[in-house]
């Protein structure tokens, strides 16, 4: 008997190996040896990447050393994206690991932010729950914790720590028994052939006449011209969390 | 095409029919009786209902079955009276049948069952040899037995003429018994399945069948002359089997199949014409060695079986010269059983929901068929039973995505592409059937058809079809023995009537546990496979994110240890580490501040030994204990300011514990469960060397995590079967779920937890004095007890102060006097004594100067889910999932209930019974949970009622 905890934590412990190397045309020292990491799906890239930074600064200079920042086949990665997704997104067809080109040098302003800190990171990620459950519950809930317990949160995701994040995430994802869901369930759909980053609507768990909505009612809506059924694989068990609200509120 | 019936038992044992023309299951006329097994032929069902007797029904038809009998009244001629009755000693009978060997009078020929009537009386047969004979009917002979002629001849000596009269099977459309033919001598052995067929194997007598059946102990029956003109048959008789049969299936044609409780399948060989009860056995193994098979059924060129892992398999290679077939193909889907219908027609239970699935697509060409479809017609039963929008909208439950679509509603074949939408489960690596070459098995060519056939999942169905409730009907058994199905027939099983359609929607139809389960497991299943693709080759690869020191902190109140006791407000500090090995470690700390000076207490979490909640009136307070502290009686008492946050603890601390000796999920099948005196249900996994002398752990020492729940008695078996009976008497099975009770959300799990309720009674006592000038009066000495006390005397318990066990729990009841407590009372209710406390008896004598009664007042625990339990079944071995094979509750069964063909259920044979019961309150005394939201299931009705048990 499979429970949702079972699938929570496959979720949560999903991991990509990935292969960082250093940009060819980055100035080192002495060559530098690639970096192989099981990077966690749900996690952010410069958020998980401490060790590959400190790799490879070992190898280069201190002048040449600007904000880092990662690449994969031409494709400067988002940070801001969960790592899943961007794997699933741009690399899922390739073979594993997953080659990541690390850079130093000529960031990217026009397709990447900045993230100086984790900070930036933990705001970024705060505001994406803060804004799921001003959809799922009019922020009610979010609003109602303690400082303590965003931190917790925030130090669930960063420690790795599926306890520490679940006992606390578990509030944002109830809902009173005598209502059939959230008020909306928040989702984004990324696509790689379009040219918006996502897309995202309002759509409630039960439609006007009472019938519960599915993922493919979601899909037939909110894309309907978009992707053969066959490529809602990925959306499915995308491990960004606000799909996996989906998920939750229909299971 | 005449329509013709597919006949199917609901998990209460009511039997439906649903017509191939209809789109309503109708329920069985003859609705008194419960049924576990059905099997069914066109004209016929033959059943075995609940009281485990078999029964018949004949369809009613125009032309009644009729039987003639017949006897031969016999005279000789003698010179004195001419021809009379007085015959030579050596002659017949005066009455006989037609070979004169037996003797036949008319009056002794009795109706064969008192299903049959006399149409008339005795007529004699005029007609002889189709030529009307002389007055009388008589024929003429010289002697026994010899030519008869319709002529009175010289030499004539005897004559004879034939009496006939019709008797007429008068219960058709009823269930009409066999007759059982027990044998007193010997234990009585009830038949736990039957299988009717064989109506292809020869034409006589005209509607012959051959009727199969298998019994408790694993015997092989035969039921003799079973025809139109005779539906009951005359005897059954024994056939030998090689192995105890559990489950038999009897096609049209010559094939038989039988399972055995090893798990094999015994295959009959030599059926024919001239012996339809076959010559032989010989034997097929099973798909896999590990999982046998559960059930077979078998049409005329096929055999489909179900294996203990409800997997579903095609037999390739079945026909009248082989009829062991060649191997077995995996087929998708998981089913309780499948039942193989007239022209080789597939139908299916499905295994997590319950719902009766039609094989699409089986034709003669691909007889493994395409797809499960799920059959969603209505029940009449939910419609008549009140003709208001209420019924009409919980029909809603059985429609199909036709409905939900709202003017695309279509015939089935167009349906059929809206249930091909290919969804996750489409990726094709999923959709080959596997093919297994076991038993007895040669060339294994390649086999297409059958490869892509199972394409459709049941997954998918449950994605499409979110809207149904769980009100669907559950079913048990299914048969199509009379329904016959073209293979291109257009069938409105798969919608429902527009007519029923519930025209405002206000009331929202949740998803079925069983849906979602499926959906879970089917996610589950997806990501384990993601999880094998991306890591397998991967695992020694640096983790991104090294584990670290996870504290969390709060404020709580501690009973200190220290006199006098109190509360102090704590701070207390739970510090999780996580060791390379990823195994877990946990310390609680707890901070005090004594005289201004700050000290703190700590404890191993993997030391602990029981976590329990305690309720009492002020605190939201928990008992944490150790070996030692348990030694000391004396647990470490937390409270909390808030529920939430002392459920919030509790749960983390449990997570702990049970991450600390890495416990996860249901307890394992030999774990030791037990109940406290408050009726918290606990449970310990015995390590490997439990029964080792030398390493012999005393119960206190062990590690108990609660399972929600109220149970008054838990009892439990080797093979993970639970059951309880909770303090109101009712019985409850245990669902495999975890948690429920205080643990929420992590620590739960969020399938099979039920709202579980309990009845439960609060006794004191009242107690008086007799004096010489009132006699007894309730003013006692100053040295006595309380006039109003609980039963040791110490404590005051007056009506009005007594409460009920905790903030869980209400009066259900006022207060009333308890009349049967041990030693008996008198008519109104007390019990006599010289003094407190001494020992009671029910009646006054002299020397008696105090008395006592006890009064209880039962309370309830109030149900938290908005869950309701799995219905009950009492058609006992319908049920055959996993720990759900329910008992018959005893009102209604035989002696004992025949064991399901699983054979996983521990008690019901050859599994060493392995219960154990931890004392009661042995690791909890100073504690009172009522954690009423647990994982349990209520099974079968209430069992015996009595009043007012004593604590």
């Amino acid at each position: 008997m499979t429970d949702d905890k079972d699938v929570l934590r496959d979720v949560w412990f999903g991991r990509i190996p990935t292969c960082f190397t250093l940009y060819q045309d980055e100035i080192t020292e002495r060559e530098a040896e690639p970096y192989y990491l099981l990077l966690p799906r749900v996690s952010y890239l410069t958020l998980v990447t401490d060790k590959v930074k400190k790799h490879f600064q070992k190898v280069m200079r201190q002048e040449d050393i600007s904000e880092i920042w990662f690449e994969y086949e031409g494709t400067p990665l988002k940070w801001h994206y969960p790592i899943g997704l961007l794997f699933d997104l741009l690399a899922s067809s390739s073979a594993l690991p997953w080659n990541i080109t690390v850079h130093f040098k000529s960031f990217p302003e026009k397709d990447l932010l900045h993230c100086p800190s984790k900070d930036v990171i933990e705001a970024h990620f705060m505001s994406c729950v803060k804004e799921a459950d001003a959809l799922k519950h009019k922020s009610q809930v979010i609003n109602e914790m303690q400082k303590k317990d965003h931190k917790q949160l925030w130090m669930g995701l960063q420690n790795d720590r599926f306890d520490q994040f679940w006992a606390i995430n578990r509030k944002l994802m109830e809902y009173p028994a005598e209502e059939n869901g959230f008020r909306y369930i928040p989702f984004r759909i990324y696509q790689t052939t379009t040219e918006r980053p996502f897309i995202q609507k309002l759509f409630r768990p039960v439609s006007t006449d009472g019938q519960l909505h599915t993922l493919g009612d979601l899909l037939k809506e909110v894309c309907p011209s978009a992707v053969a059924p066959e490529e809602m694989w990925f959306t499915w068990v995308m491990p960004k969390s606000d799909v996996l609200m989906i998920y939750l509120s229909y299971c | 095409m005449p329509s013709s019936v597919l006949w199917a038992v609901d998990l209460f044992g009511r039997v439906f029919t649903l017509s191939t023309a209809g789109q309503h299951w109708e329920p069985c006329r003859d609705a008194q009786l419960e049924f576990k097994r059905v099997s069914a032929a066109r004209d016929c069902c033959w059943g075995i209902a609940c009281d485990h007797q078999v029964y018949v029904l004949v369809g009613a038809s125009d032309v009644p079955i009729r039987c003639q009998e017949e006897a031969y009244e016999n005279q000789r001629w003698n010179p004195v009276g001419g021809f009379c009755e007085v015959l030579l000693p050596s002659d017949r009978w005066p009455c006989s049948d037609v070979s004169g060997l037996q003797h036949r009078p008319l009056d002794g020929v009795a109706l064969p069952s008192p299903h049959w009537e006399w149409e008339s009386d005795w007529y004699v047969d005029e007609n002889f040899g189709g030529e009307p004979t002389e007055k009388g009917g008589w024929t003429y002979a010289i002697d026994f037995p010899a030519t008869y002629t319709r002529d009175k001849k010289w030499n004539s000596c005897v004559r004879r003429r034939r009496w006939i009269r019709y008797r007429r099977y008068k219960s058709q459309d009823t269930w009409a018994k066999i007759p059982s033919e027990d044998d007193p001598q010997q234990l009585p052995d009830p038949f736990s399945d039957l299988s009717v067929g064989g109506w292809e194997v020869t034409d006589e007598p005209v509607g012959r069948l051959s009727v199969w059946a298998v019994t408790l102990q694993g015997k092989v029956w035969y039921r003799e002359n079973v025809s139109h003109h005779n539906p009951e048959g005359s005897s059954w008789s024994l056939v030998d089997t090689p192995g105890e049969a559990v489950q038999i299936s009897c096609g049209p044609h010559d094939l038989l199949w039988v399972t055995l409780w090893e798990g094999q399948a015994l295959v009959r060989e030599g059926i024919n014409r001239n012996n339809p009860k076959g010559s032989s056995w010989s034997t097929v193994e099973p798909p896999t060695s590990e999982n046998g098979i559960l059930h077979v059924s078998t049409g005329v060129c096929v055999v489909w079986a179900v294996t203990k892992d409800r997997k579903v398999w095609f037999r390739r290679g079945v026909n009248s010269h082989n009829p062991c077939g060649t191997s077995w193909i995996e087929m998708f889907g998981e089913m309780m059983m499948v039942n193989v219908g007239l022209n080789d027609q597939v139908w299916g239970i499905g295994c997590v929901d319950r719902a009766l699935y039609f094989r699409q697509g089986v034709t003669q060409s691909e007889l493994s068929g395409k797809t499960w479809k799920a059959i969603v017609a209505g029940r009449e039963g939910d419609r008549s039973l009140s003709g208001s929008s209420i019924s009409l909208l919980s029909a809603g439950c059985f429609f199909g995505n036709e409905v939900r679509g709202g003017a695309e509603s279509c015939g089935p074949g167009d349906t059929d592409a809206s249930w091909e939408v290919p969804g996750p489960a489409s990726s094709p690596a999923r959709l080959r059937g596997k093919e297994s070459k076991k038993g007895p098995s040669h060339a294994t060519a390649t086999f297409p058809e059958a490869t892509d056939l199972s394409s459709l999942t049941l997954l998918q169905l449950g994605l499409e079809e979110p809207e149904s409730t769980d009100c669907h009907a559950l079913w048990a058994w299914v048969s199509g023995g009379g329904c016959a199905v073209e293979a291109h027939t257009t069938l409105k099983w798969f919608t429902t009537q527009s007519g029923l359609s519930p025209s405002t929607q206000t009331l929202l139809l949740p998803i079925t546990p069983a849906q979602t389960a499926a959906w879970r497991r089917q996610i589950f299943q997806q990501l384990t496979e993601r999880t094998k693709r991306e890591l397998e080759n991967f695992q020694h690869y640096e983790q991104a994110v090294e584990q670290s020191v996870w504290v969390k902190t709060g404020a709580l109140q501690w009973w200190c240890d220290w006199k006098p006791h109190k509360w102090v407000d704590v701070h207390v500090a739970l510090e999780q580490l996580t060791g390379n090995d990823a195994a877990q470690d946990s310390i609680l700390f707890i901070y005090y501040v004594v005289h201004e000076e700050k000290k703190y207490i700590h404890v191993f979490l993997n030391e602990v030994t029981a976590l329990v909640p305690v309720f009492n009136e002020a605190k939201h307070s928990f008992a944490l204990y150790t070996p030692e502290r348990t030694r000391q009686r004396w647990p470490v008492r937390l409270a909390a300011t808030t529920e939430q946050d002392m459920s919030d603890w509790l749960t983390l601390l449990n997570l702990s514990c049970c991450e600390s000796r890495r416990l996860h999920g249901r307890p394992s099948p030999q774990a030791i469960w037990s109940v406290t005196c408050k009726g918290d249900i606990f449970v310990s996994e015995p390590g490997p060397d439990l029964e080792a002398p030398e390493r012999r752990l005393p119960c206190d020492q062990m590690f108990w995590r609660q399972i929600g729940g109220h149970l008054r008695v838990v009892e439990a078996s080797s093979r993970g079967v639970v059951w309880g009976i909770g303090y109101d008497h009712t019985a409850w099975v245990y669902t495999g779920g975890y948690g429920g009770g205080c643990f929420q959300g992590l620590a739960n799990s969020t399938s099979n937890v039920f709202t579980q309720w309990d009845v439960k009674c609060v006794h004191i006592y009242e107690n008086q004095r007799w004096n010489p000038v009132t006699g007894y009066t309730s003013r006692g000495l100053p040295t006595d007890r309380y006039m109003w006390s609980d039963a040791t005397g110490l404590q005051e318990c007056t009506k009005a102060s007594t409460k009920p066990p905790s903030l869980q729990w209400t009066w259900v009841s006022d207060w009333f006097v308890d009349f049967s407590v041990p030693g008996g009372t008198d008519p109104e209710g007390w019990q006599y004594a010289s003094d407190f406390p001494a020992s009671y008896h029910k009646y006054k004598t002299m020397k008696d100067f105090v008395r006592r009664r006890c009064w209880a007042r039962a309370s309830a625990g109030c149900t938290w889910a908005p869950t309701s339990p799995l219905p009950p079944s009492p058609s006992a071995p319908a049920t055959r999932c996993g720990p759900w094979r329910g008992t018959a509750p005893p009102s209604t069964a035989a002696p004992c209930p025949p064991p399901g063909p699983t054979g996983t259920c521990g008690t019901a044979r050859g599994s060493r019974p392995a219960t154990r019961r931890a004392t009661a309150g042995s690791t909890c005394p100073t504690t009172c949970a009522t954690c009423l939201w647990g994982p349990w299931t209520r099974s079968g009705s209430s069992l015996t009622k009595s009043r007012g048990a004593t604590a």
